[in-house]
Formats: C-alpha cells, structure tokens, sequence
C-alpha cells in the first residue's frame, strides 16, 4: 500500500525527522493561506499523487512570491499524471540546497532483511544510479534484534557526510526513520532526496512510504490513509472476499486457486490463441462463499464469453469446490458456457458432484484450456 | 509435530499427513494440553511436545498473527525444520522469526508454501499425496498449486520424484532455490531437477548464475506469468514485475544461458525428462 508524500511528511513530522515547512492544500485559495500562515517566500508546489515522475510531468513548480505561487498552485491542481487526476498539491518552503543524497530503508529478499540504502547520488532515480554506477550505493542489512545501534547510525552517516555535526545530525535521523519503518510495518521508508540547505540543515525533502499489506490488520491507521483507484477497489472488493483478481480485458474468465496456477493458465490461454479476461486466485481455504462470490465477480465482466474453472486441489478440496459451484448456479443463471477442471484432494468426490450438470468438465489443464478457447 | 492442531486446517492436514505415512507425533493448541484430537495428542506447548515425543520437524498453521511467535517457540524448543504453511504474514514478522530461528540453528521453508514430501516415505505439508510417487526427480517451486499441475504431469508420465518442495511465494522466505538447488545436486537419490519459477524478484536469475557453477545434473524448469502485464501484482508478493528484472523473458533468458531446459507448458516437462535422463 503506498501513500501521499504529504501522508509520510506528517509521519516524519511526528516522528522528529526533519522536513522543510508545508502544508496539502485543496485549491488555490489554501495554498495562499497556507503561503501566509507557514510565512513564506520562495516555496515549491508539489502534486500529490500516487505515482512517480511527477518532475517530470510538470507537477513540481517553483514560485518567487505570492503570484507566482499561485499561478503553480493553478497550474498543478487538476492536472492528470500518468491518468491520476491531481486533487490536492502540497505548498512548501523551497529550502535552499548545498547538496543531495539518497537514503531508504527497504526489505531485501536476497538477504532476508531490511536493508538500509546510502548514496551521495541524491535527487536522481536510484534504479539508474544502480545500473550504471553500483558502487556509488551502500547496502547495509540491519539486524531485526538489534535494529541500529548509534555505532551503525554514525557509520552510515559518515557514509554520506564528512562533517561530523552532518553525521550526528544523519545519525538521529536514520534511527527515527528505522523506528517508523518498524512501527508502522513499512516496507519501504525512501528520502529522495535527502538534503543539506545552504544554511546546513539535514533535511528530508521527499518522503515516500509504502507498507506491507498483510500487516494493515494491526495498522489501523495506516489503513485509514489508503484510497484505492477504481482498479484497486475492484481489487480490494475480491481481497474481502479471500481472492485476488486483476481486470487483464479478454473473452475468458478465469477462476484458479492459487497464484502460479492462475499465470500458468492465463499463460496457456494466450499460447492456444485465446485471451484471458482476468487473473483471479480464489486462495488456500474452501469456502463455498468464496466460489459463490468469485463467479459473480466473473459474470459481472460483460466481455466474458466463456468461464474456465481450474482447481487443483491441496488445501482446498475439489468436492467443496464443487458444491459451491452447483450453490452458485443455482443462485446465478446464466448461458455463458463454463469449463471446469478439478484435480487433487477430494477429486473423485467433486467430479461425481459434478456429474449430470451442465458444466463442461475436463481433466487435464491442457484439455480445460482448448475446450474454452473453442467456445469463445 | 503440527503447531495448531486442532484448527479446521491444521486438523485436516495432520489426519492426511498421518494416512500418507508420515510420522505425526501430536501438536500444540495452548489451552487445550492433555486432551486428544482426531487421535491426536495436543500439547500447549512446543517444548512439551518436544519433551514428550522427540519432534524434530514442525508444521505450522497457526493463524498469520501469531506465526512469528510459533517459529520462534519452535526454533527455541529444539525444532531443526520448521515449515510454515500459514499465508499473510506480516514481513517484519517473519524477517525476525527468521533471524532467531537461523540463530538456533533451525531451518525454515516456507511461510505461504506448500510444504514438502518424498513420495512414499514422508509428507509434510498440504499437497496431495495422491498426485505424487516414488523415483529420482527433484522438484522445487514458488507455487502451490502449479507444482501439484506439474508433479500430476510427471507422475502421468512414469516420472517418480524424489523430493518435492513448495518454497512459498513471499517477499522473504525461508530455504530458497540455490540451498534447495544445492541439497538436490547432493543427494544421490536425485538425478534431474524440475524448478518451478515465477515473474517478480531475481531469484531465479539467481539461481541460474548458481545452476552454471555448481549443478551438474539436468535442470528442467517452467516460469509462470510469461502474459503478465508489467506492474500489476498477481496475488503472490512474489509475482509483480519491478523495473529491471523479474520479467518472465529475463528469467527465461538467464536460465537458458545457464544450460537449463525451459518449457512453455507444463505438460511439455516429462518428455524433455525422459529424452535427457
């Protein structure tokens, strides 16, 4: 789950690290408000979105005064990046910058850790910097027992800054940063850049958090700040009911239990020449609800001509699939045909529940998948 | 041992994993010490159980929020395999199990996996006994479900498997492909290597750059998500497309490099097999 720049500033704020003054604003005449209320003077206005490059986009403005400011502030607010509709700016005080680092926090596969990132590279896209000159980033994996110790603050500070009132202050900084990381279940805390003002101050000019979704049932209030796009509702709506489902715009819905099984079918369907409405992954467990409320998802897509049902089952049993497919039928008419493949724990129970109904029934993956395509 | 016996999963899969073979010694349930489920004696705790059975190998289907706990309580009752079959756990949580679990010397695969089986001797996990029997292929996979897709393939076809394991499709696990790689290159009852990948992360990039050095006997593999769009996240943490590396294409590419036979379809696998070994 990710938030607004504004979201992570007031995380920051709260957790004492520094940022420069500002304020989101809704319209123009907030903007000016909050140009008068924080006082001002050469101030930056920032979109706020959730996606990058908005740099790049024309959604970062910088104004002299008070015209200027709000001539950004009117050139930002309504704008579209990357298809998002920009509704709120943040207005902030332009900080004079000395110099620019990258600092993150993220979680490491390779190391089975979270790993704290340094560059002297500030203020450019990381990822280039990674691919053309890796040995400019530092990689330091943090022990989760131990978190960071000020010997390991002031070693990566010193990573970044040869002035040791700089390494003291980035040593502060590092250690509240860990702290949200770990309090609020992040799994990437960024400060791109990180800066240092012309007047010597550290300060942390962008923030950007994105947490781990299966912790946000003991992080209610990080799950307060999420505003899922009208995918992600849709998304989220499947997540409530136990599945994930993603909208792909093909002929053949697709209703498989677990992930790999789903991609693998949607695979199948693109190489036997059909296309894939959906990947859906109606989970681990076997309520028959689940099934229920997966091909009602399914139905309500207007582009599917044809529904190819692929269970393989471990955890979840083929014969409680199945009487949730025939609870669903019978809730559910409908004319479109249906290809149902049932494999693994409980097969030969469910196929026989199956028996003498009107599903088209295949026994390989292989068979399901060329029955479908035929039928669109 | 299983840790959460007397759940509605936990409880089913301890009665499969007894009917397929394996040796179930009890489990734990806090609070309900000393009564019996489905035949089954329950402990309240790990270091009980341990004390009273010799567990040496854990399974664990506690709910999400408790997991980091149970694979720390396992690891410090004396537990060496630890397999985690729970899916949603927070990753912190499991960053930290690990780290203690590692400390003690045990050994974690999982969380949201599978689990692991040698046909015809030992289960321990949530896969379908069924599907699978006796002979000398290795299965290793990201996936559930698409590794039962393929074993059902393999065992159709006459091709017995040695061991299977299901890694788990998490940001952070426990064994992965290279330490399974490595202890499937070692062991004399295997003599061919299915691997089983999927889009998102490097680690089979990873395991393509280890394949080259140090496996020497034929690596079969499939990667699920060849169609997937870039950016979209396909249930798994595991499978969304970063920029860079975790496409389909670029594992593919790695692989091949590394001498590994890929497949376009599951169902293609067995007869490479058989042509090769």
């Amino acid at each position: 789950m990710k938030i607004h720049e504004y979201q992570g500033k007031e995380l920051f704020d709260r957790m004492g690290v520094p940022t420069a003054k500002g304020k989101v604003c809704r319209s123009v005449e907030e903007v000016l408000s909050a140009y008068e209320e924080l006082g001002l003077k050469k101030a930056v206005v920032k979109a706020q979105v959730l996606t990058g490059g908005r740099g790049k986009a024309g959604g970062i403005k910088i104004g002299e005064n008070r015209e200027e400011v709000a001539a950004a502030a009117k050139a930002i607010l309504g704008m579209e990046i990357k298809g998002l509709l920009v509704d709120r700016v943040m207005v902030a005080e332009a900080v004079e910058i000395a110099s620019e680092y990258y600092f993150s926090f993220a979680v490491d596969r390779n190391s089975k850790s979270v790993v704290m990132i340094l560059s002297r590279e500030g203020g450019v896209e990381i990822e280039e910097v990674a691919a053309k000159t890796p040995e400019k980033i530092e990689k330091i994996p943090i022990f989760p027992f131990v978190g960071i110790p000020d010997f390991l603050a002031k070693k990566a500070a010193a990573i970044l800054f040869d002035d040791w009132k700089l390494v003291m202050q980035g040593k502060v900084m590092i250690q509240n940063l860990y702290k949200l990381m770990v309090e609020t279940d992040a799994s990437l805390v960024e400060v791109n850049p990180l800066v240092v003002t012309k007047d010597g101050r550290l300060i942390a000019l962008d923030a950007k958090l994105n947490f781990d979704d299966n912790a946000l049932f003991r992080q209610p209030e990080i799950e307060s700040l999420f505003e899922p796009d009208e995918e992600e509702k849709r998304e989220q709506e499947a997540k409530a009911n136990g599945f994930s489902f993603v909208h792909l715009g093909g002929e053949i819905g697709c209703m498989v239990n677990g992930a790999g099984l789903a991609m693998a079918t949607m695979d199948l369907i693109k190489l036997y020449g059909g296309k894939p409405a959906n990947f859906l992954d109606i989970g681990g467990s076997s309520n028959p609800r689940k099934v229920i409320e997966a091909m009602k998802l399914l139905l309500s897509d207007k582009d599917v001509k044809v529904v190819l049902i692929n269970i393989f089952g471990g955890i979840t049993r083929c014969d409680d699939v199945a009487r949730g497919l025939i609870t669903a039928f019978n809730e559910i008419k409908t004319d479109i045909p249906i290809v149902i493949r049932l494999t693994g724990t409980n097969e030969k129970e469910g196929r026989k529940l199956l028996e003498g109904t009107p599903f088209h029934s295949a026994e390989t993956m292989g068979d399901a998948i060329k029955k479908a395509v035929a039928l669109v | 041992m299983v840790q959460g016996i007397t759940g509605r999963d936990g409880g089913f899969h301890a009665s499969k994993m007894r009917d397929y073979g394996t040796r179930i010694v009890g489990g734990t349930s806090p609070g309900k010490g000393g009564t019996t489920h489905d035949g089954f004696n329950v402990y309240n705790t790990v270091v009980e159980t341990v004390k009273e059975t010799g567990a040496d190998t854990t399974i664990i289907f506690v709910p999400a929020p408790f997991v980091k706990d149970a694979i720390m309580e396992a690891a410090d009752g004396g537990i060496k395999l630890i397999i985690v079959i729970t899916e949603g756990v927070p990753t912190l949580d499991f960053i930290a199990a690990r780290h203690y679990a590692t400390a003690l010397g045990a050994r974690i695969i999982g969380p949201n996996c599978p689990g692991l089986i040698s046909p015809g001797k030992s289960l321990v996990g949530i896969m379908p006994g069924n599907i699978f029997t006796p002979g000398r292929t290795g299965v290793i996979s990201r996936s559930g479900t698409l590794t039962y897709e393929v074993v059902y393939n393999l065992t159709l076809a006459g091709i017995g498997q040695s061991t299977a394991v299901g890694i788990g499709g998490d940001p952070v696990s426990g064994l992965y492909f290279i330490d399974l790689l490595q202890m499937f290159q070692g062991d004399p009852e295997t003599d061919s290597i299915v691997m089983i990948g999927e889009i998102g992360g490097d680690a089979e990039e990873r395991a393509a750059a280890y394949i080259k050095e140090h496996v020497t006997k034929p690596v079969f593999s499939f990667i699920a998500g060849q169609s997937a769009p870039a950016d979209k996240r396909m249930g798994h943490a595991g499978a969304i497309i970063s920029s860079g590396t975790g496409t389909a294409k670029e594992k593919i590419a790695a692989l091949e490099a590394a001498g590994v036979t890929v497949l376009n379809e599951p169902a293609d696998i067995p007869a490479k097999i058989k042509a090769v070994v």
